[in-house]
């Protein structure tokens, strides 16, 4: 050994400052446990691999908590169980780093056993370490979901019971179930030979994850005796009798040869990107002016309803729309939930100029009722001298207020001569434009290219609207 | 500048992605999964990341993540996906880590409904997680306010390193107004400092353990303080005639709208009422409510939709000089102005 020189391998801090108390220089650790080993392993790699400067380390809660003091790295201190969901994001907004989740059996096969399925599930590019030693340390040597069969712990006092407690969860196995895993291990600490077997499955899991080849995990046997109640050579001892017999040893899976590399975008933030990418470019939307006649209810609060189905809730959105063009503050407001799935749809819009209070229209200007239900429920709200349009193709009884404007329109028999029901709701908004004067019609068929797309589609909407325009109009006249 | 009919829940992505916001994790709920279905279409195209987390709680995790690196990141949810992410909200404010969390309320306790409700106030307000903190909580009334505030709460989050809740409701997630849409932000703040980058010039710690118990004391002190300049510099309301008003109705979200009517109806019968409308939760304005008696207000009524929360911090802040009164509805209903108006006429004797 001459010659030999005892040091820190570099990927451990020199001094542990983040540690309270004096002694910063000893890791916080029992004697004999096999955190310990595992850090070292780490950190040699780390230092050997140069990724010391980009690798993030995440400690969840359990023994680990506090690997922050150790590691030469940047550092999350995380709640339990969550490490693969951090370190999803932490991998995503860092695609150049190295992210490591450092994971007891706890910690990953219990309170965060969903995350670490889907992170792998997902082949998220992070390495888990996952310290399984049958047992919860920090707490005090409680039952874990990796303790084994009759093992006492100080939650199962009179041994595991399979019938009650369940059996080993064998994690390693269970992820090898899954397609995106890269590279899965399982290794122990017990000896020198398989620490040494330790310190290549280690290696070969974070050159995978510099070379953004995915999800690599090593499963280690790892010694506790203090909560296994053993020295330290019994433990490793109790690790070779009893451990490896549940928990075989070996490479699961190692597909780092045939996976790709995978690349991340490079997020845009350029503010010219972010306004064409939103659709706000100059002259973006059409601009129109205001007919030149008063229409008939100036600020106008409008209620329409029907079958859901009807094309009720996208009346509406082209009234918004029309208003929005003109420049009018505008409001839509849908039913929503059960009320729709229930077979009746409505909604209230309000165009006007000025500050829109309620956006429902409890006192509307004008409805526009595509049913008898709808009809029957909207008509005693109609303001006074309000407008009453309604569908008389569907409708077999006429409405009964006398101090409202009553429009039979037979909005669905029009859409079905153009061939299509489905455009009922543009025949509804012609005889709204019609019967409001609010909207003039050449300007509703120069704004249709801009809510649909498709000639056709374009073409069948215009006629439709001409249609319900020409049918009202008809009637004024 | 640009106009645009749009939902509330979009607008509030509209918001996101002007302020900067790198990344979205989240999981669908009603009434709030348009948020996510807006951020799944708009996120890749510009590089951001979107990904549907498998849980609530994966999500909130996965914010603390992407927000412990630096980056603008949020997520939305309602009621029972708000309870299920507190643990980690927790984490985020014990780390000082900013971030944006969009609350679109819907009817508890329980499943309850998806109609709109504001139930939320407490869990969210008061900092609904364990150990003392706050968030900063906006509240918007309308579609253009979800894109704006949403920016906002991504300044103030980073401002204070404090996540901040954008807290709507059903109703203004799921309604389309006009909306203006601002510039985009063309800066975004240095974050090296504290932030892990995952370089040799960012090997910080994000961490919320003091073992030691003075040390999480002070830690806790220091809190406090930022919660104080919180409260000190970053009060919002609005006020809508309320010059010569003898009465106040106070609310907030969507009840703000129906309120505003509300007032304008009352007024056409000459009854002297205006609205006061928080628009900041937390911070509370205390000191703007505690003033309404001496400038001449008499009667004070509350009104949202829950069964009673808002009006808990609207008394404390009129501190006995008067107590509020409360018109609640909860299920999912919204009283509508008259409902409100033969309230108020009830409770005060006025002719409406």
């Amino acid at each position: 050994m001459k010659g030999a020189v005892l040091r820190k391998p570099g990927g451990f801090n020199d001094i542990y400052k983040h540690k309270p108390g004096a002694d910063k220089d000893r890791t916080h650790y029992c004697p004999g446990c096999g955190h310990g080993i595992l850090h070292k392993l780490i950190a040699e790699a780390l230092e050997d691999l140069e990724i010391t400067d980009r690798t993030i380390v995440i400690s969840p809660v359990g023994c680990s908590v506090f690997a922050y003091y150790y590691f030469n790295t940047g550092n999350l201190q995380v709640p339990h169980g969550r490490a693969p969901a951090v370190a999803t994001s932490v991998s995503r907004a860092n695609p150049g780093s190295v992210v490591i989740s450092y994971q007891g059996d706890g910690d990953l096969a219990a309170i965060g056993g969903n995350h670490i399925l889907q992170a792998a599930n997902r082949g998220e590019n992070i390495t888990v370490f996952f310290v399984n030693n049958a047992i919860y340390g920090m707490t005090g040597g409680q039952m874990a979901p990796t303790t084994l069969e009759g093992m006492k712990t100080t939650t199962t006092p009179y041994g595991r019971n399979p019938a009650t407690d369940g059996y080993p969860m064998k994690v390693a196995e269970m992820l090898n179930s899954l397609y995106a895993p890269t590279f899965i291990a399982r290794t122990s600490l017990h000896d020198i030979a398989n620490i040494r077997k330790t310190r290549a499955a280690v290696r070969k899991a974070l050159q995978y994850n510099m070379e953004k080849k995915g999800f690599s995990i090593v499963e280690v046997l790892s010694m506790c005796p203090s909560n296994w109640k053993l020295g330290a050579v019994e433990s490793q001892n109790w690790i070779r009798d009893h451990m490896l017999e549940v928990y075989p040893l070996g490479t699961l899976r190692d597909r780092g040869a045939e996976v790709a590399p995978r690349v991340r975008p490079r997020p845009e933030l350029d503010p010219a990107r972010v306004r064409e990418t939103l659709g706000l470019g100059e002259g973006s939307g059409v601009k129109l002016e205001r007919p030149k006649e008063t229409p008939v209810y100036p600020n106008p609060s409008v209620r329409i309803a029907g079958f859901g189905g009807q094309g009720v809730l996208s009346a509406g959105v082209v009234l918004a729309n029309l208003g929005l063009e003109y420049g009018y503050n505008v409001s839509w407001l849908p039913s929503y939930g059960p009320e729709m799935r229930g077979g009746t749809a409505n909604c209230s819009v309000k165009i006007q100029d000025g500050t829109i209070g309620d956006t429902e229209a409890t006192k509307p200007h004008v409805l526009i009722a595509l049913n008898r239900p709808s009809m029957e429920k909207f008509e005693p709200i109609v303001a006074s001298g309000g407008t009453l349009i309604y569908n008389s193709t569907l409708i077999d009884v006429t409405p009964s207020r006398k101090d409202i404007r009553v429009l039979a329109v037979p909005i669905t028999g029009l859409a079905d001569e153009l061939g299509n029901t489905k455009v009922q709701s543009m025949v509804a908004a012609g005889a709204f434009a019609a019967a409001t004067g609010l909207f003039a019609l050449d300007d509703i068929i120069r704004l249709l290219p801009s809510l649909y797309s498709g000639e056709a589609i374009v073409k069948l909407n215009e006629k439709a609207v001409k249609a319900g325009f020409d049918f009202v109009r008809g009637i004024k006249s | 500048m640009a106009r645009k009919l749009m939902k509330g829940n979009y607008a509030a992505v509209y918001g996101a992605v002007l302020a900067g916001c790198e990344a979205y994790y989240g999981y669908p709920i009603t009434p709030a999964s348009e948020i996510a279905e807006a951020a799944a279409e708009l996120f890749p195209k510009l590089g951001r990341t979107f990904l549907q987390a498998e849980c609530e709680t994966a999500s909130i995790n996965m914010v603390y993540g992407a927000a412990g690196c630096g980056k603008r990141v949020m997520t939305a949810s309602s009621g029972p996906g708000i309870s299920l992410k507190q643990e980690g909200l927790s984490y985020c404010a014990g780390s000082a880590l900013p971030c944006v969390v969009v609350d679109v309320m819907r009817g508890g306790p329980g499943l309850g409904n998806i109609g709109p409700e504001q139930a939320d106030y407490n869990q969210v307000v008061k900092g609904g997680g364990h150990g003392n903190y706050r968030v900063i909580v906006l509240a918007p009334n309308s579609c253009q306010e979800m894109c704006d505030l949403t920016m906002l709460a991504f300044e103030l989050a980073d401002k204070y390193r404090n996540p901040a809740f954008v807290l709507t409701d059903g109703v203004i997630g799921q309604m389309m107004e006009s909306v203006e849409i601002p510039e985009p932000v063309a800066s975004l703040p240095d974050k090296s400092s504290w932030a892990v980058k995952g370089d040799a010039d960012t090997k910080n710690l994000i961490n919320s353990i003091y073992l030691a118990h003075d040390e999480l004391e002070a830690w806790n002190n220091r809190l406090l303080e930022k919660y104080r300049a919180i409260e000190r510099d970053e009060v919002r309301f609005e006020e809508y005639r309320m010059e010569d008003a003898e009465y106040a109705v106070i609310g907030y979200g969507c009840i703000s709208r129906v309120l505003r009517t509300v007032v304008d109806d009352a007024r056409e019968k000459g009854v002297k009422i205006g609205l006061f409308r928080p628009i900041s939760l937390f911070p509370f304005p205390k000191s703007a409510i505690a003033s309404l008696p001496s400038r001449g207000i008499r009667k004070v009524l509350t009104v949202e939709l829950s069964t009673g929360q808002l009006v808990d911090d609207v008394n404390l802040a009129l501190g006995g000089r008067l107590i509020s009164d409360f018109y609640g509805r909860v299920g999912g209903n919204v009283p509508s102005a008259s409902e409100i108006l033969g309230r108020i006429s009830q409770l005060y004797g006025v002719k409406i």
